[in-house]
């Protein structure tokens, strides 16, 4: 295989002290904007005014750093952690760690924006309100369902909804106490059993067939009368866009279910296919993922969830409308399941999704997709070609927009393991996600690499990858004793999953350590 | 879209059509729809979605969404007294420095080598918070306030196997309809009636409720009506001596002068950390907390994650972790303790970076801020003829309700002329509190000065005694 230049990559390491330890008697990082001496003089303390019982007499255990010191602090930090703005970040699969538009961030920082208060009158939020209606009707063009609630704060809190709808649903037909079973695939997102089974459901999970699509006779034999409806991705965790699928909602539709289609990443389907031929009664759509708003080390983001006229009613409020002339908060939505969020949603992440739609137009959002296709089948011929790695399922066929592969043949080879490689992979500037358990596909490992990085750039990260199987066959040790060029040398994690070591704060460390603050 | 013209998108790199052709080529097909031969012919979507014109121009894109956001007010232009839920408090300067690093914006989900910042920073964030909270556990934030008091709920019911909370009802009407969503049909919320007088709830209300079906006593401290439930430890003996437990709801700001929920035998601490240097962002400022005391017993039923901290392969060097993992649905799925997956991680980092810059003594100096404050806008609305503020006679903190009833004189209508003259009035509560008549919650914070209350006094006075209405 040609191999392109391997960086020489070594990440910051400031050997930086824990917050706590920074700390100095009398040393101050703000100062507050203290009650005009009129005020102390009308109403005094401030704090007499609290019963005996109430007044918290020592101040909280917090450090006392001085402003720059803080500041240095953080920075330090912030150097020690990879965002997608720096690594070429396609190894965090499923994930669809995109560019970020900075233009979109200036627009986030307006104080039109930072300083918009929830309850403020309609009438002085026009702007917010306009760019929230917009967004639901782009996203009603990209799924062709009816309408959109952008209140989910990520892309659970949106399953939580669905199956929250769903339940509703069944309970106005009278039908809820016997529909308690939600059906989902082993592909699909974690969460779309865990949400579900939140929500009182039990859950059955479709297994996949040999092709390694889930398995229709499996589908058949587990619908009933206590089918409550479908959560399942499309394509899944593999790539394969599941051809079978509007049997599937068939299937479900005619045991009396609903269709809930889990898109939280719809990067490599968008023009192409959509929610409304597949037949499916609601979906969302990640904000965070598919629409480009960073992912913020772990949000905030939005689960935008869209469903078809008959489900509309069910959705959380409020919804916001347009009558011609102004924007306005909906409220009537009789059968509405109440909240999943406060207020209206992730504001920021919004907008940075109707700019990011707004940019590329129809004709670009499906750019984006076909690229990221492009890219992944690009991918997927390099590293079928990396000696130890392989591309369970559907062989000789093209993936969409990410492939879960398997180290499978290397493990056996040399005993290193997926996260054992992850770690080495970090000395060359780059992510590799070891979280996809349960390992269905042996030893995994996703690549996706969305529409953002450069022909070069991923053939950089195809470099390190062969670079890294390469070492595990010849030189396993150094694989096994990474990271070295990291921030951190291999870690203990012995004490995270016992009561009387884990420490969760750095109080509670300093007292299991027995040592003096 | 210019690519058909042949220009690339400067957002997608591989879209120039040489670097396209030699790709194809490489995969050994001829065009990309080949890729998508999988998807049957009757789900390709034909034609083009229906969208505006696109604007690859950063500039058009700029002037486009600036003239929208330019008909927005805000509450730097514009007096605000709106809290219940959001609040306007100062942000410093570097709460933004850092939540807008690229490193921090644009990390998500990386191993605790690489991303080793992020989760030394949340683990710092959990650790300042539990000195504010005196708890030894606090999660990586969830969703907002909201979702955390659900999931304490949910997490009461799972230590005690029972299936019934009992909580306050002065309780936000927007929170009650999460938790109830969150919760049926799991688990049954029954309401606790308050005193009229003091807001606080009746101690009779509980002991007629309370059984041994009742997992959890849920109240907040400042209540949503701003003022202090001071019986906590009433309270928390009667869950206890029941075989519930104590659930509270907290305002962290407030921590500096009042004593943390712990101080009165809390169990289960929630709340909403906006406050903590994080802006209002119409609402997207929020993000949850959770904190218990470090019992197995507790720290087993958190769905979110929690970062603990540990050795590494050389000697003096702090390693960062996941804390009993395998208790979540990433890998136990509808096994794991509710679900887990992307929440308000950066808003954590970002009430990490204020509470290090404020200290014991700043958290001190801000809460008595804020009482004298509020205390003095109290005082002053109070002298306006017909008005009385706070309506309950208990101690507040940062909010507090105005009582116009003797005005006869709706909010609806007052706020109607208070933003005529540049000012949002408090919440109305009248739609969901009927029972108040005509009452507004406001909110007064640190950001206020007497000269802004003095203002909101005279133009209230104003707009009541003319007939300006």
């Amino acid at each position: 295989m040609k191999t392109t230049r391997l960086r020489k990559f070594h990440q910051a390491k400031w050997d930086e002290p824990i917050i706590f330890e920074l700390s100095k008697k009398g040393e101050r990082g703000l100062l507050i904007p203290e009650a005009e001496k009129e005020i102390e003089e009308s109403i005094g303390d401030g704090i007499s005014a609290l019963p005996e019982n109430m007044k918290r007499k020592e101040a909280p255990g917090l450090p006392e750093i001085s402003q720059m010191r803080v500041l240095k602090h953080y920075l330090r930090l912030s150097q020690q952690c990879l965002g997608a703005d720096l690594n070429v970040d396609i190894g965090q699969g499923t994930c669809t760690m995109k560019y970020s538009p900075k233009i979109n961030e200036i627009f986030i920082r307006s104080p039109k924006v930072t300083e918009l208060h929830p309850l403020q009158d309609e009438s002085t939020v026009q702007g917010a309100l306009e760019i929230i209606y917009k967004l639901d009707t782009f996203l009603r063009e990209i799924s062709g369902l009816s309408q959109f609630s952008l209140q989910p704060g990520g892309g659970s809190s949106a399953i939580f909804a669905m199956a929250s709808i769903i339940r509703a649903y069944h309970e106005a037909n009278g039908e809820a106490e016997q529909r308690d079973e939600i059906i989902t695939t082993i592909f699909s997102h974690p969460s779309d059993a865990a949400a579900a089974a939140s929500k009182g459901y039990r859950i059955i999970t479709i297994f996949q067939d040999k092709d390694g699509l889930p398995d229709v006779e499996a589908l058949k034999n587990a619908v009933s009368n206590k089918t409550a409806g479908l959560l399942i991705t499309n394509p899944e965790d593999t790539g394969i866009f599941n051809p079978r699928i509007t049997e599937f909602t068939r299937i479900i539709h005619d045991a009396g279910g609903l269709c809930g289609y889990d898109q939280a990443n719809a990067n490599g389907i968008l023009g192409i296919t959509r929610a409304k031929e597949a037949d499916f009664d609601l979906c969302f759509f990640n904000l965070h993922k598919t629409f480009s708003s960073p992912h913020g080390c772990g949000g905030p983001g939005v689960g935008a969830l869209g469903v078809t006229e008959r489900l509309i009613n069910y959705l959380p409020v409020p919804i916001v409308g347009f009558d011609g002339e102004k924007y306005f908060l909906n409220y009537n939505l009789p059968g509405s399941i109440g909240k999943v969020r406060g207020f209206l949603g992730v504001f920021p992440v919004i907008l940075r999704a109707y700019a990011w739609i707004m940019s590329l137009g129809a004709l670009g959002l499906k750019e984006a997709a076909s690229i990221a296709v492009l890219n992944n089948n690009y991918i997927l011929n390099k590293v079928k070609q990396i000696h130890g790695a392989s591309a369970p399922y559907a062989k000789g066929r093209h993936r969409i927009e990410q492939v879960r592969y398997s180290w499978e043949k290397l493990t056996e080879e040399t005993g290193i393991s997926t996260e054992e490689i992850s770690c080495r992979m970090a000395d060359f500037g780059f992510h590799l996600w070891s979280s996809h358990h349960p390992f269905i596909v042996p030893q995994p490992f996703t690549i996706e690499p969305t529409e953002s990085y450069s022909k070069d750039e991923i053939d950089e990260y195809i470099s390190a990858l062969n670079e890294v199987a390469k070492e595990a066959y010849e030189n396993p040790e150094k694989v096994k004793n990474s990271p070295h060029n990291s921030v951190v040398h291999k870690i203990d994690n012995s004490t995270l999953d016992n009561p009387e070591k884990w420490a969760i704060t750095w109080r509670a460390y300093l007292k299991k350590n027995k040592i003096k603050d | 879209m210019n690519s058909k013209k042949g220009s690339a998108h400067p957002y997608i790199p591989n879209s120039a059509p040489e670097v396209k052709a030699k790709m194809l080529k490489e995969i050994g097909v001829n065009d990309i729809d080949e890729l998508y031969s999988d998807i049957p012919e009757t789900l390709k979507f034909k034609g083009n979605i229906n969208l505006p014109q696109a604007l690859p121009s950063e500039y058009a894109l700029k002037r486009h969404v600036e003239e929208i956001l330019s008909k927005n007010q805000n509450c730097e232009d514009n007096l605000s007294f709106l809290g219940g839920g959001c609040w306007q408090h100062y942000v410093p300067a570097i709460c933004d420095e850092i939540n807008q690093r690229s490193e921090f914006l644009t990390a998500y989900a990386g191993e605790p080598y690489e991303d080793h910042g992020r989760f030394q920073a949340l683990f710092e964030y959990e650790s300042l918070m539990a000195e504010l909270l005196d708890m030894d556990v606090v999660n990586v934030p969830t969703y907002d306030w909201c979702q955390a008091a659900s999931t304490s709920i949910r997490m009461a019911c799972r230590i005690t196997g029972r299936n019934e909370i009992l909580i306050s009802d002065t309780v936000s009407p927007d929170r009650l309809l999460v938790i109830n969503n969150y919760c049926r049909p799991i688990v049954d919320i029954k309401t606790l009636k308050h005193c009229p007088k003091t807001g606080a709830i009746d101690l009779n209300d509980l002991k007629s409720k309370i059984s041994p079906r009742t997992a959890g006593v849920y109240f907040e401290n400042p209540s949503y009506m701003g003022f202090l439930e001071s019986q906590g430890n009433a309270l928390s003996d009667i869950a206890h001596k029941n075989g519930a437990l104590s659930i509270v709801g907290v305002d962290p700001i407030s921590l500096g002068v009042i004593v943390p929920p712990s101080y009165y035998g809390a169990d289960i601490v929630c709340g909403d950390i906006q406050g903590l240097g994080v802006h209002m962002n119409y609402g997207g400022g929020l993000a949850g907390f959770i904190a218990t005391h470090d019992e197995e017993k507790f720290v087993m039923e958190y769905p979110s994650r929690l970062f603990g901290i540990t050795k590494t392969a050389v000697e003096g060097e702090y390693g960062f972790g996941d804390v009993a993992y395998d208790r979540t649905s990433f890998g136990l799925r509808e096994k794991g303790k509710e679900f887990i997956g992307t929440c308000s991680a950066l808003w954590g980092i970002t009430a990490g970076v204020y509470l290090s810059l404020m200290g014991p003594e700043g958290m001190q100096k801000l809460g008595k801020a804020i009482m004298q404050k509020s205390q003095y806008a109290m005082k002053k609305i109070s002298e306006i003829k017909g008005v009385k503020a706070p309506l309950f006679n208990a101690p507040h903190f940062k909010e507090f309700i105005v009582d116009f009833n003797d005005t006869k004189v709706s909010v609806k209508e007052i706020n109607k002329s208070l933003l005529k003259h540049a000012i949002f009035g408090g919440k109305d509560l009248s739609n969901d509190f009927p029972e108040l008549g005509s009452c507004a919650l406001y909110c007064v914070t640190e950001i206020h000065t007497k000269k802004e209350i003095d203002r909101l006094v005279q133009v209230l006075s104003d707009v009541l005694n003319r007939t300006e209405i």
